[in-house]
């Protein structure tokens, strides 16, 4: 059973937010991690960057696969994790503390799950 | 085994030049390596047994079985080779006069007129050296075709989530943006998530069919409809034409470009052993825009070149892999036009052979048991019932002497295992094959366990992929003596 913070919000495509002042920070789940497999390679967008609430703004690559990240929000790129560039398997290790990017001037939230309804969500595809 | 700098002892060599019968000449001081550069060396003989012993490692059709799904690992028969190896088709040169290579050149000729025919295309290129290559090259013949009629605002591409790989990757390089359609229930394109996505923005789509899960998607006329209504153009990925070849057209579909690989479908080296080849072809509307120069035939039956009026420029040096072409004009006059399409039949026939017999023998064949070239086994329900892997099992086929199927692929089953087996394999492999599937869901049954140390009999069992990709070492790291 994966964790799943209570006081987290998360999306259905498996990203975890957490708003903070109306700069809103964007994770990947413990679910998604663990879906994914290890993670080696990934792929972030720049400050000042548009983000889209449910368009893809990264890419994580596993020995498996390149998935996309999808961002719950719209809005611009205030800040950027790139520990993550050299340290991929930081998202594997702690993926509520790896987070990638954090969004401000939000504009729209899409539609987003607490963790109980979250829970259920990956009940479902598991 | 050890690698040649590990085999290296100082100062031995094979190399007895001859006596030097030119003037010597000595080079500006500037020029020359201050460092003798640090290259092995050993006797021929034990540079000959370490490759010997390299080549033992690998694994061709020529060892055994390769049911890599979607990369048709058919027997490439040795004519093909002897034809490639005529000393016409080798001692030229690109720049010789034309008319001094009219027999290469009609022979590119001969090979673009029948895989048009093949492909229901009018016009083709030789030039494009592998599939995504062909991608590339059909999705620039697309935008020229749009900018060309000034209309600049159709930017996107869209895939299903079947596709390879390659198709999204091309498109970007090309310059579109993708968009992912959803397949149905039945593992076809789902029809109204195409209505909902195609429009004043669609440039085109790109679809292989049969798809990559062993398919032919019944709506494919209906599929290029909607997406010519909506103003866009039809590409077709040939990596599947193995299946239909002689039996079904892309051009009749509705297709309006294609590639195909010449080393799946036409039988020239692959897989290591390239190169390859991904010859691309178009309806007439689009033949302006091919890649230049084209061989054309003149009213005096002369073969010459001819650079099309709004090519899209070359797009690899002078006329693609020659020689690859020549071994695919060698397979399709070999087979001929009867033969041509029996080999798609009997690739289908063994493909559908093989999947009753792992239905049966217990496998989950999540779309059903009929299929056209290729499959896909989903070991999901295994893997809940024993904890081995699709992962586990394509390990323990290389105990056996058996290329596994291609691994985790399409995306869309989790646990996927996906075979083809080809035409060139008779029902004495396929059985072998079946029999040591069965061996192997018994022992995941029994000895489930043990599977996850698979393979047992292999050089190397189970390389660190993860830490290959996050920490590689590319090149020899020398010890202090270096």
């Amino acid at each position: 059973m994966s964790t799943i913070p209570e006081e987290l919000s998360y999306t259905t495509s498996h990203e975890w937010v957490s708003n903070e002042d109306d700069v809103y920070t964007i994770g990947l789940t413990d679910f998604a991690q663990d879906a994914l497999g290890d993670l080696v390679f990934v792929n972030l967008p720049q400050v000042d960057d548009e983000v889209v609430a449910g368009e893809a703004f990264a890419d994580v690559e596993s020995v498996k696969a390149v998935s996309d990240v999808f961002s719950p929000v719209t809005g611009v790129v205030v800040e950027v994790n790139e520990d993550l560039l050299d340290a991929p398997e930081s998202i594997n290790e702690d993926p509520y503390g790896a987070w990638f990017v954090r969004v401000g001037e939000v504009t729209e939230v899409g539609e987003l799950l607490d963790a109980e309804a979250y829970a259920a969500h990956c009940e479902q595809e598991a | 085994m050890k690698l040649l700098f590990e085999r290296s002892v100082p100062g031995r060599k094979q190399a007895i030049f001859p006596e030097l019968d030119v003037p010597e000449v000595a080079f500006d001081e500037g020029l020359l390596r201050q460092k003798a550069p640090r290259l092995p060396q050993m006797a021929e003989v034990d540079l000959g047994r370490h490759y010997t012993e390299l080549a033992k490692q690998t694994h061709g059709v020529n060892d055994g079985f390769y049911p890599l799904g979607s990369c048709t690992m058919k027997y490439n028969p040795r004519v093909n080779e002897q034809v490639a190896a005529l000393p016409g088709f080798t001692d030229i040169h690109p720049l010789q006069p034309e008319a001094t290579v009219q027999g290469c050149l009609r022979a590119m000729h001969q090979l673009e007129g029948m895989l048009a025919e093949i492909c229901g295309m009018d016009a083709m290129t030789l030039q494009p050296a592998a599939g995504a290559h062909g991608e590339y090259t059909g999705l620039l013949l697309i935008r020229a075709y749009h900018q060309h009629r000034g209309d600049t605002a159709r930017t996107k591409i869209i895939v299903p989530d079947s596709a390879h790989g390659t198709n999204p990757a091309s498109a970007v390089m090309a310059g579109f943006t993708v968009v992912a359609v959803p397949s149905n229930a039945e593992g076809g394109v789902d029809l109204d998530a195409l209505r909902a996505a195609a429009g004043p923005d669609t440039a085109g789509l790109m679809l292989t069919n049969p798809n990559t899960l062993g398919l032919f998607d019944p709506s494919i006329v209906e599929i290029c409809r909607i997406v010519h209504e909506a103003g866009g153009l039809c590409y077709y990925d040939g990596a599947n034409l193995n299946a239909v070849m002689g039996h079904a057209r892309p051009g009749d579909m509705g297709f309006d470009c294609v590639h195909v690989n010449l080393h799946k479908t036409f039988s020239t080296p692959h897989g290591g052993g390239g190169p390859g080849s991904g010859p691309v072809g178009c309806k007439e509307f689009l033949a302006p825009y091919l890649p230049g120069p084209r061989v054309v035939e003149g009213e005096d039956g002369a073969c010459g070149f001819d650079q099309p009026e709004q090519s899209v420029g070359k797009v690899r040096s002078f006329y693609g892999n020659f020689l690859v072409a020549v071994r695919a004009l060698a397979y399709i006059l070999t087979l001929g036009r009867e033969g041509i399409p029996e080999a798609s039949a009997s690739a289908v026939l063994n493909a559908n052979y093989l999947a009753h017999m792992l239905a049966e023998a217990g496998y989950t064949l999540p779309y059903g048991e009929r299929c056209m070239h290729e499959f896909v086994i989903d070991c999901g329900p295994l893997k809940a019932e024993t904890g081995v892997s699709a992962m586990d099992v394509a390990k323990r086929l290389l105990d056996f002497g058996i290329h596994p199927p291609t691994m985790y692929f399409p995306l869309i089953v989790h646990e996927a295992l996906m075979v083809e087996p080809t035409e060139t394999e008779g029902r004495e492999t396929l059985d072998e094959f079946v029999s040591m599937m069965e061996r192997i869901l018994d022992e995941a049954h029994t000895e489930g366990e043990k599977l996850h140390g698979a393979p047992f009999d292999c050089p190397i069992g189970r390389p660190d992929e993860v830490t290959a990709a996050r920490k590689p070492h590319l090149r020899y790291e020398f010890g202090q003596e270096g």
